[in-house]
């Protein structure tokens, strides 16, 4: 543009000759109509263009980002997000900082007390479950551990007080009447449990109960326990409130004599005196973590940390891919075997008639998938059409009847049924494209049919194999439906084992870890389909 | 095509052999939907022919499963709700997607590869997982679980309008690849603001794909199953949705008289696809049809 500017304005006679044509100004450059330079008002006009076509895109950009995309992001992160284990045991966690998991000695008492602070809270917020079946995913056993050491942690120091000395301590309105109004001379007699008592109301109030008409929870009196034990001047001289309660329990404090975190838990379950059982606390301790790619790919850690491969009889995932890629590579393969050719006939008969035909490969494509595959299952199951025919034909004897469902065979008949229309339509559109001269060509030239076919045609329809063929893989290798009515155990598919720890097993990370494999090779392969087909380029009917 | 004279007697039994082939692949793709057909007329419960079928006796026919299907409430409320999902999901995607296919179709768009890639990306990616993504996201949007609009009408409504855009964009982009932009020059050589421009000459011509990708879009939604599945309660079941349980749990003949309903309405709709698809054809005078 600017060489056109500078020859124009070298050919100008005169500035005035200029201003009047109005195409140039002093500095020699084009002008538009307005006035403003030409370079000016062209780039002007393409920003316009591109914010008008920016504009037109971006709603429905922002509502696939928010709906579609946003949601696939959170489900990939939920695969390594490990929230459930340090939010519920922070004070373990915290405590398990310095221990060695591969020493193989238990922690400390310091791991046991936290571990009974955490599990008291945990009880109360009723989260010990769902974190029994976190830790279940990674080794069985410890649901049922926390469960029995859920009822432990309850009463672990209230039993003394209750038993020993007198009923009154699980009474609501004793720790109303100390420490209802805040800093009273209970709350300096007794600090340490008023700073309990004030978390665990604080924590009532959260879920919306009232702490007036609730028994405390054990921590309350684990720090009563060490309050008495410090004594002081404002227990001993205190004349409070429940002063008589107080001076009976001061009295028999020192007849107090719990049994250690460490035995009391051991006790409870002999499973947290193993130290493989803390290694798996320990290893599931930052929010953050690899297990379930780990799981889904048939590996775990052992109690060293090390990577290993999975018992034989629990490795089902690397067999489950690995059936689910065969599975597709079947299918794709039958529906080339079929489709290529009908699409063939398609591209080489009068259009009228090939019209017509192709209405018959369009009906399925636009039949409900749910149809068809119901169709299948009244022609393949045991009582089915298939069967009854060959049966009355005399093909096979009644008791001799072919199982044609809830296996593999099913599975692939029918996907290859419902996938064949998106092999014959990318196919038939490259094969329209061939002109039948090549073929006459080679013949001419002496080549024999077959020849001709595999040397002239055949490598021209390369291209639309190739797009057939990863869009039925593609589609293939994310299905659900099909297999799931009609594949039985032996036909199902990667996807029928994400949607199984969706609903039934709720083992959501695992789901997502498997999820984000199946999206990974999903990916590869539509970036493949993109360099070769291009997105463009996809044709619905 | 047809088989020339001098052919050998090799080339005339591969030319109709292969027709035979062809016909069998044929009567494959087709085979199993019209077998549904009579079966849904059975008179009993069974899911085959009975000996009085195959005689063509009248008594061995009845409708009793459409009426089954149009007095049982499970199946109305079915039918209702995909009547009430589809349609909107379809004014949604068709909407947002033409808006989408025509900005993406002028000559400068910057990122053009990238934007298409994310907008086609809901037709690729497996429904499983979509679905998954979504029950996750819609349970809990943001991280905020008061939010939550999972098991509601307008979770699926949302879902379904996104699954269905892909179709939109390529259908109407479609239309538009063969689009001359001199129509456009002429008539705001003549005077026509934009405006006036896409909707006296752009519109006319894109109409067809619009109607189409629109099709597809109600297609995906009346036909879609996993996501409603996983983010549908029981008040949202639709025609799939109970199908698809149907399939699995008790399975009932009135599956077929629904399954029979639902191929006359596709029949419908790949024959207004068919039209819609010469019509553009023939307007932008690109074949003869």
């Amino acid at each position: 543009m600017s060489t056109t500017a500078e020859t124009l304005s070298s050919d100008a006679p005169s500035p005035e000759a200029q201003e009047a044509a109005s195409e140039t100004d002093a500095r020699g450059r084009l002008l538009a109509a307005d006035g403003t330079p030409l370079k000016l008002s062209l780039a002007r006009a393409l920003r316009r263009q591109k914010l008008r076509a920016l504009a037109l895109v971006a709603p429905l950009l922002f509502f696939v980002l928010v709906s579609f995309i946003f949601p696939i992001g959170g489900m990939l992160l939920r695969s390594v997000q490990n929230d459930i284990v340090p939010d519920t045991l922070p004070r373990t966690i915290a405590a398990l900082e310095d221990w060695d998991p591969a020493s193989d000695v238990l922690p400390g008492e310091p791991a046991f007390a936290a571990l009974y602070t955490d599990l008291v809270v945990a009880t109360e917020r009723k989260t010990h479950t769902r974190l029994g079946s976190r830790l279940n995913y990674a080794a069985g056993g410890y649901s049922s551990m926390l469960r029995k050491s859920g009822r432990l942690v309850a009463d672990f120091h209230l039993d003394w007080f209750e038993k020993k000395v007198s009923r009154d301590w699980d009474e609501p309105e004793v720790f109303t009447a100390l420490f209802g109004e805040g800093e009273g001379p209970a709350a300096q007699a007794l600090p340490k449990t008023a700073a309990a008592y004030a978390a665990w109301a604080e924590e009532m109030r959260e879920q919306g109960e009232d702490p007036a008409k609730e028994e405390p929870w054990d921590l309350v009196y684990a720090a009563l326990v060490e309050d008495l034990r410090a004594g002081g001047p404002a227990l001993t001289g205190y004349s409070g409130p429940q002063a008589e309660l107080i001076a009976e329990t001061l009295a028999k404090i020192g007849e107090y004599d719990p049994p250690s975190y460490t035995d009391a838990f051991i006790k409870s379950d002999k499973d947290w005196g193993d130290p493989d059982n803390w290694a798996i606390i320990h290893q599931l301790s930052g929010r953050y973590t690899s297990s379930y790619f780990l799981a889904a790919a048939d590996l775990e850690r052992n109690t060293d940390g090390e990577i290993v491969d999975k018992p034989e009889e629990e490795s089902i995932y690397i067999f489950l891919f690995e059936r689910t890629l065969f599975l597709s590579l079947t299918i794709t393969f039958s529906c080339l075997l079929l489709g290529y050719p009908i699409a063939w006939l398609l591209s080489n008969l009068p259009l009228r008639i090939s019209n017509l035909l192709l209405i018959l490969v369009l009906l399925p494509f636009w039949t409900s998938l749910l149809v068809r595959t119901s169709a299948w299952i009244v022609l393949l199951q045991q009582e089915g059409v298939i069967n009854d025919l060959l049966v009355s034909v005399g093909i096979l004897s009644d008791s001799g009847r072919l199982q044609m469902m809830f296996n593999q065979t099913g599975t692939i008949i029918a996907m290859t049924h419902i996938l064949l229309p998106f092999m014959i339509l990318p196919l038939y559109s490259v094969m329209k494209t061939i002109k039948p001269n090549y073929l006459r060509a080679a013949k001419s030239l002496g080549a024999t049919d077959w020849t001709a076919f595999w040397r002239v045609y055949f490598p021209n329809t390369v291209p639309g194999i190739g797009a057939g063929a990863i869009l039925v893989f593609i589609l293939s290798i994310g299905y659900y439906i099909t297999p799931e009515l009609v594949g039985g155990t032996e036909g199902v598919f990667i996807s029928n084992r994400i949607a199984y720890h969706i609903s039934s097993s709720l083992n959501w990370g695992l789901a997502a870890a498997l999820a984000s494999l199946l999206l990974i090779v999903v990916l590869a392969l539509y970036w493949v389909y993109d360099r070769i087909v291009g997105i463009d380029n996809v044709k619905l009917g | 095509m047809a088989l020339p004279v001098y052919a050998t007697t090799g080339q005339k039994i591969w030319y109709y052999a292969f027709r035979v082939i062809c016909a069998a692949i044929f009567f494959f793709l087709i085979f199993p939907i019209i077998t549904i057909i009579p079966l849904s007329f059975n008179a009993e419960d069974f899911f085959t022919f009975t000996p009085g079928m195959l005689a063509f006796e009248s008594d061995a026919y009845s409708f009793k499963h459409y009426d089954d299907f149009f007095n049982n409430e499970d199946w109305q409320l079915a039918l209702s709700n995909s009547l009430k999902i589809a349609p909107m999901a379809t004014f949604l995607s068709v909407s947002l997607g033409t808006l989408a296919a025509i900005g993406l179709s002028q000559s400068h768009v910057p990122f053009r590869g990238a934007i298409m890639a994310i907008l086609i990306s809901p037709m690729i990616v497996p429904l499983i997982i979509s679905a998954t993504g979504m029950f996750f996201f819609y349970s809990q949007p943001f991280g905020f679980s008061d939010l939550s609009i999972q098991g509601t009408y307008w979770a699926i409504v949302l879902a379904h309008a996104v699954l269905g855009t892909p179709f939109v964009i390529i259908t109407v982009t479609a239309t538009l690849v063969g689009f001359d932009k001199s129509l456009t020059r002429a008539a705001a050589n003549m005077g026509a603001d934009p405006v006036t421009t896409f909707f006296r000459v752009q519109m006319p011509l894109i109409v067809p794909g619009v109607i189409s990708g629109g099709l597809f879009a109600f297609i995906t939604s009346f036909d879609e199953v996993v996501v409603v599945l996983f983010l549908g309660s029981a008040q949202q079941k639709t025609l799939p949705w109970q199908m698809f349980t149907g399939l699995r749990e008790q399975i009932s003949p009135t599956i077929l008289a629904v399954a029979t309903i639902l191929v006359t309405v596709s029949v419908l709709l790949l024959l207004t696809v068919e039209l819609l698809r010469r019509r553009s054809e023939r307007l932008r005078g690109m074949s003869p049809g």
